[in-house]
């Protein structure tokens, strides 16, 4: 395991954070610093560990398929930043033709 | 403020009605929050509605373990009508159109909601100074930081402002600062206490539990909310030990293991001397002292700050300005999401979304994530190990007193205030922190508060509530009273 320089805009792209130059140069280095401290990590044999993903026993939960209570629409619309009709609107995804 | 345990008492008999409690109460919060900065929202109408309901039904002949009890809620817990921020701008305005399960117990057993409190913004911090919505200070020293990242809710209880304060614990965020603020601040079993309604942070370690300024108080919260909920299917379908009846008040045949690699010596000569006292406070009880080794607890720190940050980032990709909360435009909606996140989320958040990302990012998903959930793996083996020759575990609940603010610039620094409590979040365990006297920090005038932390086997947290009664009812340092109320 080894931190490598991290390429903290691509890290920010996929994060889907838009970040001013002040915020790549110190995140840059405080991630790096940190990773520094993670890579301790690397003194565990883990080979022969199975990863914990769960601390107490968990099984398939499953439910009867009916329909139960929910919020309702205008409750959930109500905090929509914004709206038309019964949609949550957003900026145009798909580009127009021509 | 008397305990929630006495308030209850009370109430169900008449001797008081649960709208006077709350009125002194809300009376009391209006003149000392202005200090103290503990709460976000003050629910003044919603708690004397919710009185009048509790009042009507103890005249009814219902008997409610929580009656009339005073009730602080970490601003992460959903209520609905009321505003829930995570002490985050970018939820700063949003209503949340539901109740959290926890949150709904306590309300059905009599419990009235006085406010919603301050937090690091989405439970990330140990010092409550990451909030982006308002400033909290420590009721023994207002120039200190409270802890976190549920400071509002110990500075709630500290100041007497609630009986009963809920908080979350990730990686210590009940324990600690409950030690900053002497109180009881107990983290049950990951999934004994239903997260439907809490928003989520790190799915996998987050638990919501109970500060309280008696062990009794935080037995009587917990045996109200905890147990399984059909909304949360990672709460666990297992019988619920009542807890406030298994109090004690000795250790008579309990082995208590005391970690021989959290050297307390390290912490300064005032802070060993506190915690050789208190072990040999254990040992005066009945309690046998035994060693016990967690070879790779020192690993915790780096494991927490891979997962975390890792269920972080996923966690937190909901809030990209569609549905809720803040949004900022953008030409298109890339542009939308980014601009959002930025203007949303603060620098912490943002230090850990990053961390996370690249942690799970390609090429880097084996080294660091998968590494650290098998390094998750030989922690709670270590636990288990100790566990087979001692009953509860004691250490430090945090490493030093509460610090001044600002005090922490570097994040590391910050993060290894949780260096004692992230090794049992991680193992799931249940654990405490219960006063255990106070020392002087270095440049500090008044005696600060410290925690022992108290750790038991999953699912054991009768026995671990009742050995903490039997040491808080011989030592008695929660009786000091905070600057807001002495």
């Amino acid at each position: 395991m080894s931190s490598d320089k991290i390429d903290i805009r691509y890290v920010a792209k996929l994060a889907r954070l838009a970040l001013t130059d002040d915020e790549v140069e110190s995140f840059g280095r405080q991630l790096g610093d940190l990773l520094g401290h993670v890579d301790a990590l690397g003194e565990l044999d883990t080979a022969a560990v199975s990863a914990t993903a769960q601390v107490v026993e968990s099984r398939n939960v499953e439910r009867v398929d009916a329909v139960g209570p929910c919020l309702d629409r205008e409750t959930v619309l109500a905090q929509a930043p914004q709206r038309q009709g019964s949609f949550f609107r957003v900026p145009r995804i798909i580009a127009e033709e021509g | 403020m008397r305990t929630a345990a006495q308030i209850a008492r009370d109430v169900n008999a008449k001797t008081e009605s649960a709208r006077e409690v709350t009125d002194a109460t809300l009376a009391h919060v209006d003149a000392v929050d202005g200090q103290i900065g503990a709460y976000l929202t003050r629910l003044h109408d919603l708690a004397r509605a919710q009185a009048a309901r509790v009042d009507e039904r103890v005249r009814n002949g219902e008997r409610l373990p929580l009656a009339g009890v005073p009730i602080a809620v970490k601003d992460n817990m959903c209520l609905a009508g009321t505003r829930t921020t995570c002490g985050s701008k970018i939820l700063e305005h949003w209503v949340a159109p539901y109740t959290a399960t926890a949150v709904q117990r306590i309300l059905d057993a009599g419990g009235i909601p006085i406010g919603k409190t301050n937090m690091d913004e989405f439970a990330m911090g140990s010092s409550c100074e990451n909030s982006a919505l308002g400033t909290t200070h420590n009721p023994f020293d207002l120039t200190r930081v409270p802890g976190g990242s549920s400071g509002g809710s110990a500075a709630a209880a500290a100041a007497h402002e609630a009986a009963i304060a809920l908080g979350s614990d990730t990686g210590g965020s009940i324990r600690e600062p409950a030690a900053f603020c002497n109180l009881v601040g107990f983290k049950p079993t990951y999934g004994r206490i239903s997260r439907y309604g809490l928003i989520a942070f790190a799915s996998s370690l987050d638990q919501i539990g109970p500060l309280t300024r008696t062990v009794e108080d935080a037995a009587l919260a917990y045996d109200v909310m905890a147990g399984k909920d059909p909304m949360d299917s990672t709460s666990i379908d297992r019988a619920v030990e009542p807890t406030a009846t298994a109090l004690r008040t000795d250790l008579a045949g309990v082995r208590v293991g005391i970690v021989k690699e959290f050297v307390t010596e390290t912490l300064g000569p005032d802070i060993a001397a506190l915690y050789a006292r208190a072990y040999a406070d254990l040992e005066k009880l009945g309690a046998q002292l035994v060693e016990v080794s967690l070879p790779t607890a020192e690993y915790g720190l780096a494991t927490y700050y891979l997962i975390a940050p890792a269920e972080c980032s996923s966690n937190l990709a909901r809030f990209d300005g569609v549905r809720y909360g803040l949004r900022v435009d953008g030409a298109d909606v890339g542009q939308m999401y980014e601009a959002t996140r930025a203007a949303g989320f603060g620098a912490e958040v943002k230090r850990r979304i990053l961390i996370g990302t690249y942690a799970l990012s390609s090429g880097y998903y084996d080294a660091y994530y998968v590494k650290a959930q098998k390094a998750r793996t030989l922690i709670g083996d270590d636990f288990k190990r100790a566990f087979a020759t001692c009953d509860l575990i004691a250490s430090p609940a945090a490493s030093s007193p509460a610090f001044a603010f600002n005090a922490k610039s570097d994040p590391y620094s910050m993060y290894m205030m949780d260096y004692y409590t992230i090794p049992m979040s991680l193992a799931g365990l249940p654990a405490l922190s219960v006063p255990c006297g106070y020392v002087t920090p270095a440049g500090g005038e008044a005696p600060m508060p410290m925690g022992l932390q108290l750790a038991a086997p999953l699912f054991e947290e009768a026995k671990l509530l009742g050995a903490a009664h039997a040491y808080e009812q011989a030592t008695q340092h929660a009786l000091k009273a905070a600057v807001a109320v002495a």
